[in-house]
């Protein structure tokens, strides 16, 4: 190599080296850029809140104010609600709403995946899947509170019946969309009709399965929370109740608050597990290239 | 290498016992989802000898890949008989194996476990499943991609894992349907050399192959015998022998008179069908 083309290299590279650290300089101060706008939203929607409810431009009355809120949490979490601390309020929500949602997890994807494959089964009950799911199936939580009474299993049943549908459908449509090249090779390479369910189904179907809890986490909440505000002795839904029935809107406010910090972090752990199950996925964390 | 193994008479029949693969007028017609029919494959004559590598070629669309369809036993005909060594088949057989147009390796196992695969599901056990398939890789060239999943593969280095994932489990019928139809020319030349290599060094004698493409070149550089398909429904129309000795060198093969002389011919053949096939096209578009 002659010395003026080593030279010109070196040009290039330190040009180029530039020009990347230019470039991620760029893209650090954008993210800094968004976060503070994100934070100046929030804290102008908050003040202007507090400001408006105090100035009764809007009647404080049914819409509180941030302050209020506040110390509604504060007073919660120091001194505990009419029904026991705060956390075990939140202990029985986030119990019923997980048990009822593992629950209609399995079943949905079990039946999903079973339907997927048996076709005589999913011509028969086709329809009346249908005619279930299309009927407002909260109205079930009343008949679950006379049936079960109050504890947790009647919340537990609402979440079920919440969450059982969305999955099904996502297993069932993801076992019936199965690359049928792929089940057709497994075929081929000697897979008998179980191990191709293991084997192929399940793995191809399980993206369209975990598009399917993201959403259905938060119905059963919703679930849990439902059956609680109808009739319960523990959990935030019943706190939602209570300040209701004192015209506490601040208290209403401040159990949403709670609900959406449960349901961010289930979103976050959730994430995560989908994070190291798809490592075979291009664009996962497996790819490295 | 493979220039040893007995050449099977010019009709195709080996000179002792029945041909490995036989087609006896079997016909396919698939119901389309508007309640029509669809006659795929029509009254389709074939037959393969032991160890002989069959080429079919034929216009885009005419039934081909039924054809290997129906000798997988992963379709059943709709008349007429196909036989696997004398016998007929009723579904998926041990002996056969499958490399498909598209991608099918599967894209959530890592590329030593998709060579398993094959051992695996027939009941090998682990440690030999696994010795089996890092040897198979190594003979692909891709010892050194054991960790990695398809998706960080190149197109040529999944389609070498799929020929492993097949010959591994050590086919005495080998289906091929355009494998390589995906790839760039250089790829797929070289592909081309490698299967020749693997099919005649697998085990002493070849496996007896049948190899779908519409490319008229790759058929003549790796079959013995070339079938040319009519315009769809599929049936044979004429089937030319193609006696270059063999081992063979895809690149240098084409070069000698006689294959060009066969290819010649065979467009003269082939040339028509796939005219039909276009003015059907259009007159449907009009």
């Amino acid at each position: 190599m002659s010395p003026e083309s080593v030279t010109a290299a070196v040009v290039t590279r330190k040009r180029t080296e530039g020009r990347t650290e230019a470039r991620a300089r760029a893209a650090r101060r954008r993210k800094l850029v968004v976060l503070g706008a994100r934070t100046l939203l929030l804290v102008a929607v908050l003040v202007a809140w507090e400001v408006l409810s105090r100035n009764k431009a809007i009647d404080p009355f049914n819409f509180s104010m941030p302050s209020k809120i506040w110390d509604q949490l504060v007073q919660w979490t120091a001194h505990g609600t009419a029904h026991g601390s705060l956390g075990e309020q939140i202990g029985y929500t986030l119990y019923e709403a997980l048990l009822g949602w593992v629950i209609g997890v399995t079943g949905g994807v079990l039946l999903g995946i079973v339907l997927g494959r048996v076709r005589f089964l999913a011509d028969v009950l086709g329809p009346f899947i249908k005619i279930l799911n299309a009927l407002p199936r909260i109205v079930l939580a009343p008949i679950f509170l006379i049936l079960f009474g109050l504890g947790t299993v009647s919340k537990v049943a609402s979440a079920v019946v919440l969450v059982f549908f969305p999955v099904f459908f996502n297993a069932f449509q993801g076992a019936r969309e199965v690359d049928r090249n792929l089940v057709a090779n497994a075929r081929i390479l000697g897979a008998s009709d179980r191990r191709v369910t293991l084997q192929v189904v399940i793995p191809s179907a399980t993206s369209w399965i975990f598009t399917s809890l993201h959403i259905s986490f938060g119905f059963a909440l919703i679930g849990a929370i439902v059956g609680e505000y109808i009739g319960a002795d523990k959990g935030i839904g019943l706190l939602v109740m209570d300040a209701q029935s004192s015209f506490n809107a601040a208290g209403v406010f401040a159990a949403m608050v709670i609900l959406a910090v449960v349901a961010l972090l289930a979103e976050v752990l959730l994430t995560f597990v989908e994070k190291r199950l798809f490592r075979w996925k291009p664009g996962g964390p497996g790819a490295e290239r | 290498m493979n220039s040893d193994t007995p050449r099977p008479t010019p009709d195709g029949t080996p000179p002792a016992g029945a041909p490995a693969i036989e087609l006896r007028g079997a016909s396919k017609v698939f119901r389309t989802p508007s309640g029509g029919e669809h006659t795929a494959v029509r009254d389709l004559d074939l037959a393969v000898g032991q160890g002989e590598f069959v080429a079919v070629v034929g216009p885009t669309g005419c039934g081909k890949s039924t054809t290997l369809t129906l000798v997988s036993g992963l379709e059943e005909p709709t008349e007429g008989e196909v036989l696997i060594g004398g016998e007929p088949v009723t579904g998926i057989r041990p002996e056969v194996g499958f490399v498909f147009q598209q991608d099918a390796v599967f894209p959530w196992r890592s590329v030593l476990s998709n060579v398993m695969a094959g051992p695996r599901f027939r009941g090998v056990p682990k440690a030999e499943a696994r010795e089996r398939a890092r040897d198979w890789l190594g003979r692909v060239g891709l010892a050194a991609f054991a960790d990695r999943y398809p998706h960080q593969l190149s197109g040529g280095q999944r389609k070498r894992v799929a020929l492993a994932q097949t010959f591994v489990n050590e086919p005495e019928i080998l289906l091929m349907d355009e494998p390589f139809s995906a790839l760039d020319v250089q790829t797929r030349a070289l592909m081309s050399d490698e299967l020749l290599e693997l099919w005649g060094g697998a085990h002493g004698r070849g496996a007896s192959v049948v190899f779908v493409t519409h490319d008229l070149e790759e058929a003549i550089a790796l079959a013995d015998k070339v079938v040319v398909m009519t315009a769809g429904p599929a049936t044979v129309k004429e089937v030319f022998d193609v006696a270059l000795p063999r081992p063979r060198k895809v690149e240098s093969v084409r070069l000698e008179p006689q294959f060009i002389e066969i290819y010649r011919e065979m467009w003269a053949s082939l040339g028509e069908e796939v005219r039909i096939t276009r003015e059907r096209g259009a007159s449907r578009v009009a």
